[in-house]
């Protein structure tokens, strides 16, 4: 069980789906939607949220700041 | 179980974009590192809380609006002349935060004399050197730093060195110079050297504040578009063979 | 009592910018106009006015300077010769698209090219029709005497930040390499930052704060933007026209005939009227001092009186094309001019007078 819970929340329509964020995930949380924004873009998303440790590695890599990270410890 | 709504709370945010930052959707391709480093430019700024004091220099190049994106006063430069401009500034204003924002064709090529002599004065300013290899916004052609092999609009069989000269790496140059107090060279493709390279930014403007002379900021950084491949394979590539070339790491630190 | 000295006219540029409350001079050495950054760095005025002065790597670089100090609202200038104000062509553009007021000295000397380092008036067209790319002016005021140097420092920062534009004085190797009596301005403080913010506040970089951001840039991606930007320059310019037109004329009451020159030519000219007067031609002098915006309505009211009209330049004739403009047809136009750095002799205007009208 991991000590700290995370969540990303995404500004889906600022988002230009590059995939630096999802590559950046050391717990393999993210991935780009199937879905597109009005852009066109596969935004990113969490595939798999429980995974999230709220590091924030996704939110320093993205190029557009469009990722905020939340933390809450759960111990 | 813990509900994705309980955690998404105000206190519990650890990471958000820097209030320095404007509404303004970056007009960058997707993945560009402009936009990793505008944002820690942004960042350190608000942590040093001298937004009031700084004025930013852009250049010509993609980073030519870079003033749409981070929330100070602004001066656009001619095509490499940002360290001429920045030295009016910062000699008019010995109080300020001025810094130039440059990309390689700007700063190792066109601007290749205003940037030497200005780092050679030892101007009280901060250089951001974003070295990507290529011409971005003229559409890929080659740059000063093009690696030998490397493919570009202008060099359409690989940069040959007997044709084209050797990529340049001026940042070394620019550590010969006295008038500089720091010059490093960073990258921003994982979270740890964003980390580093946010560091190095704070430690140059830190060095305005106490009149070291010039900061020299390198950022090997990627243009997937530029280069043809994806964001990921950017870094990839970068990693694979930049690196080789322009290692990283501080070069001289006073 | 006001102070009268013996002094260059290069000298006086420099000693004029200190007294004017200039804040910054960024210049590059070139014949014949280096003792104005010479005589900056032997006053120190850093330690006087505060004022800065700065030698530049290159003209570009030292125009990029100007741009820079322009930018805070700052009174900077620099001052070059022929082919260093070629240089600053790239830079001057900028700062007319950003509009931004500074002062550009140009002693000028004979081209093209490296050419010589004598006076020469061949410069003109660089200097009143924009010089680097795209529809722009810049205000040109020619001085015809050491004091005039003195004088269009501080006119020449007054108009450029009464229409946010630089200014240009366009200076000649014998004014600035000649010495004459000049009465001196009194000192003028530099602006302080309150200053500032009152006069260019609106748009000058002195920090973000409680304000919108300030940016100056010339840059616009759209084209009906741009041209909506450049309407805006030209009713400038309009304005400038209308307003700001200067001249002398001389003897020109019963003239029948006219000679039209500017700078040290007009100083030739001077003479050259005299001569032609003690042989009987009536003749006057009309002297522009401002070439941008050109006497142009000034030189019209004059055709119904004159019979023969005579551009003097140290050219092959340049602002002779802005008169014929002016007169239209109306009155025949001739031009006499030395090339290359070398000065015409009065009398040697007088038999170009006689030859061209038949005298």
């Amino acid at each position: 069980m991991a000590k700290f819970r995370g969540a990303i929340v995404v500004d889906n329509e600022k988002c230009k789906g590059c995939g630096l964020c999802v590559v950046a995930c050391p717990t393999k949380v993210i991935d780009l939607n199937p879905d597109v924004n009005g852009k066109g873009y596969h935004y990113a998303y969490m595939k798999n949220p429980e995974a999230c440790i709220g590091c924030a590695s996704c939110g320093l890599v993205c190029p557009d700041s469009v990722i905020s990270v939340y933390k809450m410890n759960v111990e | 179980m813990i509900d994705i709504q309980d955690i998404i709370k105000p206190e519990n945010l650890v990471y958000e974009k820097s209030s320095l930052l404007t509404d303004n959707v970056m007009h960058y391709c997707p993945g560009c590192t402009h936009g990793v480093v505008h944002k820690l430019v942004a960042e350190v700024i608000e942590e040093l809380g001298i937004q009031e004091q700084t004025i930013g220099v852009s250049p010509v190049g993609c980073s030519v609006f870079a003033y749409n994106y981070i929330d100070i006063d602004w001066a656009e430069a001619a095509h490499g002349r940002a360290p001429a401009v920045a030295t009016g500034i910062s000699r008019l204003h010995p109080e300020k935060y001025v810094f130039t924002y440059q990309g390689d064709g700007d700063l190792a090529s066109i601007g290749c004399g205003e940037i030497m002599h200005a780092c050679n004065r030892g101007e009280n300013i901060v250089v951001i050197f974003i070295n990507n290899a290529i011409y971005g916004m003229t559409g890929g052609q080659m740059a000063p730093t093009t690696l030998l092999g490397q493919v570009t609009a202008t060099t359409p069989y690989g940069r040959d060195a007997k044709l084209n000269g050797f990529p340049m790496k001026i940042t070394e140059l620019i550590a010969q110079l006295d008038g500089t107090c720091y010059v490093t060279r960073q990258s921003a493709d994982t979270p740890g050297a964003v980390r580093k390279t946010k560091n190095a930014l704070k430690k140059a403007f830190q060095n305005t504040r106490l009149q070291k002379g010039t900061s020299f900021v390198e950022v090997v950084s990627t243009c997937n578009s530029g280069w043809k491949v994806t964001p990921v394979e950017a870094n990839n590539w970068m990693r694979e063979n930049m690196f080789k070339k322009y290692p990283l790491g501080d070069i001289k630190d006073i | 009592m006001a102070e009268v000295k013996l002094m260059k006219g290069n000298e006086v540029i420099a000693e004029a910018a200190i007294r004017c409350g200039c804040d910054g001079y960024f210049g590059y050495p070139i014949t014949p106009q280096s003792e104005v950054m010479e005589t900056l760095m032997a006053r120190k005025p850093w330690e006087e006015t505060g004022m800065v002065v700065l030698q530049a790597e290159s003209e570009l670089a030292a125009i990029n300077m100007v741009y820079g100090g322009a930018c805070c609202g700052k009174k900077v200038m620099t001052s070059s010769s022929s082919p260093g104000i070629s240089l600053k062509q790239e830079g001057l553009t900028y700062i007319a698209g950003a509009e931004l007021p500074c002062l550009v000295v140009d002693v000028v000397r004979g081209g093209p090219g490296l050419g010589t380092i004598q006076p020469a008036q061949s410069d003109y067209f660089q200097a009143t029709k924009g010089g680097g790319h795209g529809d722009y002016h810049l205000i040109v005021l020619a001085p015809a005497s050491v004091q005039e140097m003195n004088d269009f420092v501080d006119l020449g920062f007054e108009l450029a930040f009464k229409y946010r534009n630089p200014a240009m004085i366009l200076a000649d190797g014998v004014i600035g390499q000649m010495m004459e009596k000049v009465q001196l301005s009194p000192y003028k403080p530099r602006w302080t930052e309150e200053e500032i913010e009152k006069i260019s506040g609106s748009w000058a970089l002195t920090g973000k704060k409680g304000r919108e951001r300030h940016v100056i840039t010339s840059l616009e991606l759209d084209a009906h933007r741009q041209e909506d930007f450049n309407k805006k320059l030209q009713a400038k310019y309009r304005k400038i026209e209308a307003n700001e037109v200067r001249f002398e004329k001389i003897l020109c009451e019963d003239a029948d005939y006219l000679i039209i020159a500017y700078g040290s030519a007009a100083r030739i000219c001077q003479k050259s009227i005299e001569l032609a007067r003690e042989a009987g031609i009536k003749i006057g002098l009309l002297r522009p001092i401002t070439l941008y915006p050109f006497p142009t309505q000034a030189i019209a009211e004059m055709c119904g009186q004159i019979k023969g009209m005579l551009t003097v330049e140290m050219s092959a004739g340049q602002m002779v094309e802005d008169v014929r403009l002016a007169v239209n047809g109306r009155v025949k136009v001739e031009h006499y001019g030395r090339m290359g750095g070398v000065v015409p002799t009065p009398e040697e205007i007088v038999e170009a007078l006689k030859n061209n009208f038949e005298l």
